[in-house]
C-alpha cells in the first residue's frame, strides 16, 4: 500500500533531480570581457580512443584560448568568446549519442564540435541532424558519414579512403621502376574493426583493384590491439610488397613494435596515426622508413592570420601543452583547432548567432588556414585539402608524397631494422 | 485490490503518460529509464523468481537491435549493399516504409529472441550457479564478437538506420511511448504471471530444483518458457533502441556486455531481487544515480558506479525492497508478532 | 572461406609455422596460466569468483611500469609488483571480499565486477589511458630460415619468471604450513576451523597471494606486451576459461590448460584471422562447458 506512495515519492524525487540539472546553462556568462558563445562536445576522455580524444580536446582548447587572446569573435558589434561544455563519451557510440542529446536538450547548446573517431561521429551526427544543430567535426573521416545526406555536418579533414591511396600509387610506381608490372604488387592489409579503419581498408582495396593488385592478407586486428604477431607471421610467409596497418594510435604502436621484433622485411610499410602514437619516440630506429599518412604536417606552407604558419602553430601548441615536448604535434590536434577556427569564421561572416544563418555561412566556407584550405562539398566533407604521406627518415618525418608537397625522396625498399 | 491501490496505480499510470509532457527536455532520459525498467524486470524473471542468474541477457538486446535493423532495411534495400563501407546514398525511407520497418522489426526481434532463448536455454539450463552466469556471459560476448566480424551487417562499423521521418518532438514522444508501453504491458503481465501456478512453479525451481522436479514439475519446460518470455521483451526493447539510437555498432552499443548487461543485474539487486517492484525501483534509483554522476563527476563516474555496485552487493544485498520489508513489514501485509524479526519477502 | 583454407594450407606448406605458433602460444599461455592459477586458488579455497582478476594483472603492470619510470631495474618490477599487489589484495580482501565469502555465489561475481570497474577507472585517472610498456634492452634470438622464429630474450625471461613463480607457489602449497592450511580450508572450511586453523587468516592470505601472483604476471606482461587500464577483461575472461577447463581443485591442471589455451588461441587466430581471437577464447569456454555438461548428464547430474 504505502509502498506505492513510496514509489511515487521516489519517482518525483528523481524528477526533481533531473530538473535540477536543467537550470545550469542559461545565465549569460562572460569570458574575458566578451559574452560566452557555448559549443558542446562529447569527447573520448576514457576508453579506447582516449589518447586521440585528448589530442583533439587540446586542439579545441588551444584554438579557444588563441581566439580569446586575439579579441574574440566579432558578431555584429558584439564580441563573443567560445565556451565549450565537454562530456566524456567513453569511446562508446551510444554514450556519445546520449550526451549529444543532453547537450542539446538540457544544456541548450546550439552548436557542436565533433567527437573523436568516425564511429563516434557516426553515432552523434544523426542526433545533431535531427535537432538541426550545426556540427563542425575534425576527427571523423569515414566516407560512410558523407553519404547519408546530412546537412548540418561539416568536416575539416579529408576522407579516409585518401589516407593511404598515395601509398598504393607509390608501390605501383616503384614496381614499374623496377621493371615489373604494377599488378604484380602484393598487398597485406591489417585494420582495426571500426568504421574509420574499415573505410581505409575499403579505399586501399579499391585502389589496389584499379592497379590489378592482389591483397594476399586481409585481416582485422584483434580487439585489444596488443598483439598482431599472427598477422606478421603470415606477412613473413607470403612476402607482400606493401603492408598497410590502420588501428588508431594503439594499432600503430603495436605494429611498429612487432615489426621490429619480428624483423619484418617488407619493401614498403604504411601506417596511420604514427605521430599520435609517437612511434619515433617510443621505438626509435625501428620506425625508420615507415610511411605515415597525415592530414597535416607542420612542414607544409599553409598559413593564416590567427595561428600563423603551420610550424608556428606547432611551436605555440607545444609551448601551451608541455605533454608534447619532444614529440610531434599530431594532426588530430591541428584539425581540431581548425574546426574551431571554421566556426569563428562562419559566425563572423553570418554576423548573427542564428543557427540557420551560421549553417548557411558554413556551407559557403572558403578558408585558408594553417591546417590547409577548407571548403566543404555538398555532403560536408573538406574537398580542398589533400592528404600527405610522410616517411620516417632517421627519426624525422619527411613529406614524400604526393609529389607537389614532397620535400624528400622516398627510401625504398625499406630494410628491416 | 483495494480502492486505494487502484487509485495509486491510476496515478502512476497517469504520471507515466504525463511525464514526457511535464519534462519535455528529459524525454530521451525518461525513455532510457523505461528501457532500464524493462530489462531489469525481465532479468528478475529468471534471476530473481527462478534463481538462474544470467549475465547474458544483453544477448537478446543486441540481437533484437540487429534483427530489427536488418528487417527494416531489408524491406527496402539490399542489406549487404546498405551496410558496406563505401556504399551509400540509400537513405531515403518513406514514412510508410519507416513505420512498417519499426513495427515488423519489433515483432521480428521479439520472436527471434524468444526462439534464440529456447535453443540456447536448452543447452545452458543444464548449467547451475556460477557456470550458468559465466556460460550466458560467454554467449553474449561471443555473439558480439561474431557479429562484429560479420560483414553482411556492417561488421565493426555497425549500422546506421534512417532518422525518424516526421517532426522531432513527435519522434521523441513516439519512442518514449514505445518504451513505456512495453514497460507497462510487461509489468501488468508479470503481475498476473507471478500470481499464477506458473509463477509458483518457477519460484519452486528457485527454492529447490530437485524437489520441484520430484513434485512433477517439468522444470526444463518452465525454465525455457520463462527465459524465452524474457528474451521476447528484451528483444523488443532492443529493437526500439535501435531505431532510437539510429547508429549503433556491435560491441559497444548492441552487445554491451559490461554496461547494460551488468547494469540490469545491479538494478535488480539494488531494488530487491525476486520482487515485482524491486526491479522498477532499482532501475529508477540506478538511472538517476548514473545520470547525476555522469553530469557532475566527470572522470569519476565509473569509480562512483563501481563503488555503488560494491556497496549494494556487499552491504545492501536485499535491496531497497528487502530493506523496506525488514523495516516496515506491515506495508507488505506481513503481521509482526511481538519480538519476531520478520524477513518478509513479498511482491 | 578462401582465406581460411589458404591459412590452413600455410600450416602444411611451411611446417615451421606450426613451431612458431606453438612457441608464441605457450609464451602467452604461461602468463594466462599464472592469472588463472590465482583464480583457481580463490575460487577453490574461498568460493569467490573474482572478475577483477584481470584488473589485478593490469594494476601489477602499472606498478612495475611506474617503478621502472622512477629508475628501478625493470626485472625488479616483478617482485616489487608482487609485494605491492599483495598489499592491495589484502586491502580489497578486508574491505570487500571478506564480506562476500559466505554469501551466495552470485554476490562475489558482482562485487568483484564493481571492484574491477573501479580499479580500471582509477588506473585510467592516475596513469592516463595510453598503452604503456617497458622496453627491455635485450636482443632477440632468431632461429630458422630467414630468422623465421623470433624469441625476444625479454619474453624468454618473462616466461622463465612465470615458471619460477608457478613452481614456487606449487612448492609453497605442498610444503609450507600455510599452504597446508590453505588446502585444508579448501577441502572443508568447517572441519579446518574445528581443527584450529584460523580460516579468516587463511582467506586473507589466499586472496592476497592471488592478487600478488596477478601483480607479478602483470609486471611480466608490461615487459613483453602492452598494458592499458581497460585491458583487464581480456585476462579475466582467459582466467575463467582456463579454470573452467581444468576443473576446480586441479591446480597443476590449470597450468596445463593455460598453456593449451594459449596455443589453441594462436592456432585459431592463424586460421580464422586474429580478429576472432576474443571470440575463439569465449567459444572455447562454451565448448568446455558443453563437454563437461555432457559428461555430467551421463551421470544424471548438472554442472554446479
Amino acid at each position: 500500500m504505502k509502498i506505492l506512495s513510496a514509489i511515487t515519492a521516489c519517482l518525483s524525487g528523481s524528477v526533481l533531480l533531473f530538473s535540477g540539472a536543467a537550470f545550469s546553462a542559461d545565465e549569460a556568462k562572460q569570458i574575458n570581457g566578451c559574452e560566452a558563445l557555448t559549443l558542446g562536445a562529447a569527447i573520448s576522455l576514457t576508453g579506447k580512443y582516449a589518447t586521440n580524444g585528448i589530442h583533439a580536446k587540446n586542439g579545441y582548447e588551444f584554438a579557444i584560448s588563441k581566439i580569446s587572446e586575439a579579441g574574440g569573435i566579432n558578431i555584429g558589434d558584439k564580441c563573443y568568446n567560445f565556451d565549450v561544455i565537454y562530456y566524456d563519451d567513453e569511446s562508446k557510440g551510444d554514450r556519445g549519442a546520449t550526451l549529444a542529446e543532453r547537450l542539446i536538450n538540457q544544456d541548450k547548446v546550439q552548436y557542436m564540435l565533433g567527437p573523436y573517431s568516425s564511429g563516434l561521429t557516426k553515432a552523434i551526427a544523426p542526433v545533431t541532424e535531427k535537432y538541426q544543430i550545426p556540427m563542425v567535426e575534425a576527427e571523423g573521416a569515414s566516407r560512410s558519414l558523407f553519404n547519408k545526406g546530412y546537412k548540418y555536418l561539416f568536416a575539416v579533414l579529408s576522407t579516409s579512403e585518401q589516407y593511404l591511396a598515395s601509398a598504393v600509387a607509390l608501390a605501383a610506381e616503384k614496381a614499374e621502376e623496377a621493371g615489373k608490372d604494377a599488378s604484380s604488387v602484393k598487398i597485406a592489409v591489417a585494420v582495426e574493426n571500426d568504421p574509420f579503419s574499415l573505410d581505409i581498408r575499403a579505399g586501399v582495396l579499391e585502389d589496389a583493384k584499379k592497379f590489378g593488385m592482389k591483397a594476399v592478407i586481409d585481416e582485422k586486428l584483434p580487439r585489444d590491439l596488443s598483439d598482431m604477431s599472427a598477422i606478421l607471421t603470415k606477412v613473413k610467409l607470403l612476402k607482400p610488397d606493401l603492408l598497410i596497418v590502420s588501428g588508431h594510435s594503439k594499432g600503430a604502436a603495436t605494429a611498429v613494435r612487432q615489426i621490429g621484433e619480428m624483423k619484418i622485411n617488407v619493401p614498403m610499410i604504411a601506417l596511420t596515426h604514427c605521430e599520435a602514437a609517437d612511434v619515433t619516440g617510443k621505438f626509435g630506429d625501428t620506425a625508420n622508413d615507415i610511411l605515415c599518412s597525415t592530414q597535416w604536417a607542420e612542414s607544409l606552407s599553409y598559413e593564416d592570420a590567427l595561428f600563423g604558419t603551420a610550424s608556428n602553430y606547432e611551436q605555440e601548441f607545444k609551448a601551451t601543452f608541455s605533454d608534447y615536448d619532444g614529440k610531434k604535434v599530431p594532426y588530430q590536434s591541428a584539425q581540431a583547432t581548425a574546426a574551431v577556427y571554421v566556426f569563428k569564421d562562419a559566425f563572423e561572416r553570418a554576423g548573427t548567432t542564428d543557427k540557420e544563418a551560421v549553417r548557411e555561412a558554413l556551407t559557403a566556407t572558403d578558408l585558408q588556414t594553417f591546417y590547409g584550405p577548407i571548403k566543404f562539398s555538398e555532403a560536408g566533407n573538406n574537398i580542398a585539402k589533400p592528404m600527405v604521406l610522410r616517411q620516417i627518415q632517421d627519426g624525422e618525418y619527411n613529406v614524400v608524397a604526393p609529389s607537389a608537397f614532397a620535400s624528400h625522396k622516398v627510401n625504398w625498399p625499406r630494410e628491416a631494422q | 485490490m483495494t480502492a486505494l491501490k487502484v487509485i495509486l496505480y491510476i496515478v502512476l499510470l497517469a504520471f507515466t503518460v504525463a511525464a514526457p509532457f511535464l519534462f519535455p527536455d528529459f524525454r530521451t532520459q525518461l525513455a532510457t529509464l523505461w528501457l532500464m525498467i524493462v530489462v531489469s524486470l525481465t532479468w528478475d524473471m529468471t534471476g530473481g523468481q527462478m534463481g538462474y542468474n544470467s549475465l547474458g541477457n544483453i544477448f537478446f538486446y543486441g540481437t533484437g537491435m540487429y534483427v530489427a535493423a536488418v528487417i527494416s532495411i531489408g524491406l527496402v534495400y539490399d542489406v549487404a549493399e546498405y551496410t558496406s563501407a563505401a556504399g551509400g546514398g540509400m537513405n531515403d525511407f518513406t514514412p510508410v516504409q519507416y513505420f512498417t520497418g519499426v513495427g515488423l522489426g519489433m515483432l521480428g526481434a521479439g520472436i527471434f529472441c524468444a526462439l534464440c532463448a529456447l535453443i540456447l536455454g536448452y543447452i545452458l539450463f543444464g548449467l547451475r550457479g556460477p557456470y550458468f552466469a559465466i556460460g550466458t556471459l560467454g554467449v553474449a560476448i561471443a555473439a558480439g564478437e561474431l557479429v562484429s566480424n560479420w560483414e553482411w551487417v556492417g561488421g565493426g562499423q555497425g549500422i546506421t538506420l534512417p532518422v525518424y521521418p516526421a517532426d522531432l518532438d513527435e519522434g521523441k514522444l513516439f519512442f518514449y511511448f514505445l518504451f513505456a508501453g512495453t514497460g507497462v504491458i510487461l509489468f501488468i503481465f508479470l503481475r498476473w504471471l507471478y500470481g499464477t501456478r506458473f509463477g509458483a512453479a518457477i519460484n519452486a525451481i528457485r527454492d529447490d530444483e530437485e524437489k520441484a522436479e520430484a513434485m512433477g514439475i517439468h522444470t526444463m519446460r518452465y525454465k525455457l518458457v520463462t527465459w524465452s518470455m524474457a528474451g521476447f521483451f528484451v528483444g523488443i526493447v532492443g529493437a526500439i533502441s535501435a531505431f532510437q539510437l539510429i547508429s549503433f555498432e556491435p560491441l559497444e552499443s548492441a552487445y554491451q556486455t559490461i554496461n547494460l548487461g551488468i547494469f540490469m543485474v545491479v538494478c535488480v539487486l539494488l531494488g530487491g531481487k525476486g520482487t515485482l517492484w524491486g526491479p522498477v525501483i532499482g532501475a529508477i534509483v540506478f538511472h538517476v544515480f548514473k545520470e547525476v554522476t555522469w553530469n557532475y563527476l566527470l572522470g569519476w563516474q565509473w569509480v562512483a558506479l563501481g563503488a555503488l555496485i560494491v556497496v549494494t552487493v556487499v552491504y545492501f544485498q536485499d535491496g531497497i525492497m528487502g530493506w523496506l520489508a525488514h523495516r516496515k513489514p506491515e506495508w507488505f501485509g506481513v503481521r509482526v508478532e511481538k519480538n519476531d524479526a520478520t524477513e518478509g519477502a513479498d511482491r | 572461406m578462401d582465406q581460411i583454407l589458404s591459412n590452413i594450407g600455410l600450416l602444411f606448406e611451411f611446417p615451421i609455422v606450426n613451431l612458431k605458433i606453438l612457441i608464441d602460444g605457450l609464451m602467452i599461455g604461461a602468463l594466462f596460466a599464472l592469472a588463472a592459477y590465482g583464480l583457481a586458488l580463490v575460487w577453490g579455497v574461498m568460493n569467490v569468483k573474482n572478475l577483477a582478476q584481470g584488473d589485478f594483472v593490469i594494476c601489477g603492470g602499472y606498478v612495475a611500469w611506474y617503478l621502472a619510470g622512477l629508475g628501478l631495474p625493470p626485472l625488479m618490477g616483478v617482485p616489487a609488483a608482487f609485494i605491492i599487489m599483495w598489499g592491495i589484495g589484502w586491502v580489497c580482501y578486508k574491505v570487500v571480499i571478506s564480506r562476500v565469502i559466505e554469501r551466495d555465489l552470485f554476490t562475489s561475481l558482482l562485487a568483484t565486477f564493481g571492484l574491477a570497474i573501479m580499479i580500471a577507472q582509477i588506473l585510467n585517472l592516475l596513469f592516463g589511458s595510453d598503452t604503456q610498456s617497458i622496453k627491455l634492452e635485450y636482443a632477440t634470438l632468431y632461429f630458422g630460415e630467414n630468422d623465421f622464429i623470433d624469441v625476444p630474450i625479454a619474453k624468454l625471461i618473462g616466461v622463465c619468471m612465470a615458471a619460477v613463480l608457478a613452481i614456487g607457489v606449487i612448492i609453497f602449497m605442498k610444503r609450507s604450513r600455510m599452504g597446508q592450511a590453505i588446502r585444508a580450508t579448501a577441502q572443508d572450511a568447517r572441519a579446518a576451523r574445528v581443527l584450529g586453523i584460523d580460516t579468516e587468516k587463511v582467506y586473507a592470505f589466499t586472496f592476497s597471494l592471488n592478487s600478488a601472483i596477478c601483480g607479478a604476471a602483470g609486471a611480466i606482461i608490461v615487459m613483453v606486451w602492452l598494458i592499458q587500464p581497460f585491458y583487464g577483461i581480456t585476462y579475466a575472461i582467459r582466467s575463467f576459461v582456463i579454470v573452467t577447463a581444468a576443473g576446480l581443485g586441479n591446480l597443476p591442471g590449470v597450468i596445463a590448460a593455460g598453456l593449451g589455451i594459449g596455443a589453441l588461441e594462436q592456432y585459431g587466430a592463424h586460421i580464422f584471422g586474429i580478429g576472432y581471437q576474443q571470440a575463439i577464447a569465449v567459444l572455447l569456454l562454451l565448448l568446455v562447458l558443453v563437454i563437461r555438461l555432457i559428461q555430467q548428464r551421463r551421470k544424471r547430474q548438472s554442472l554446479q
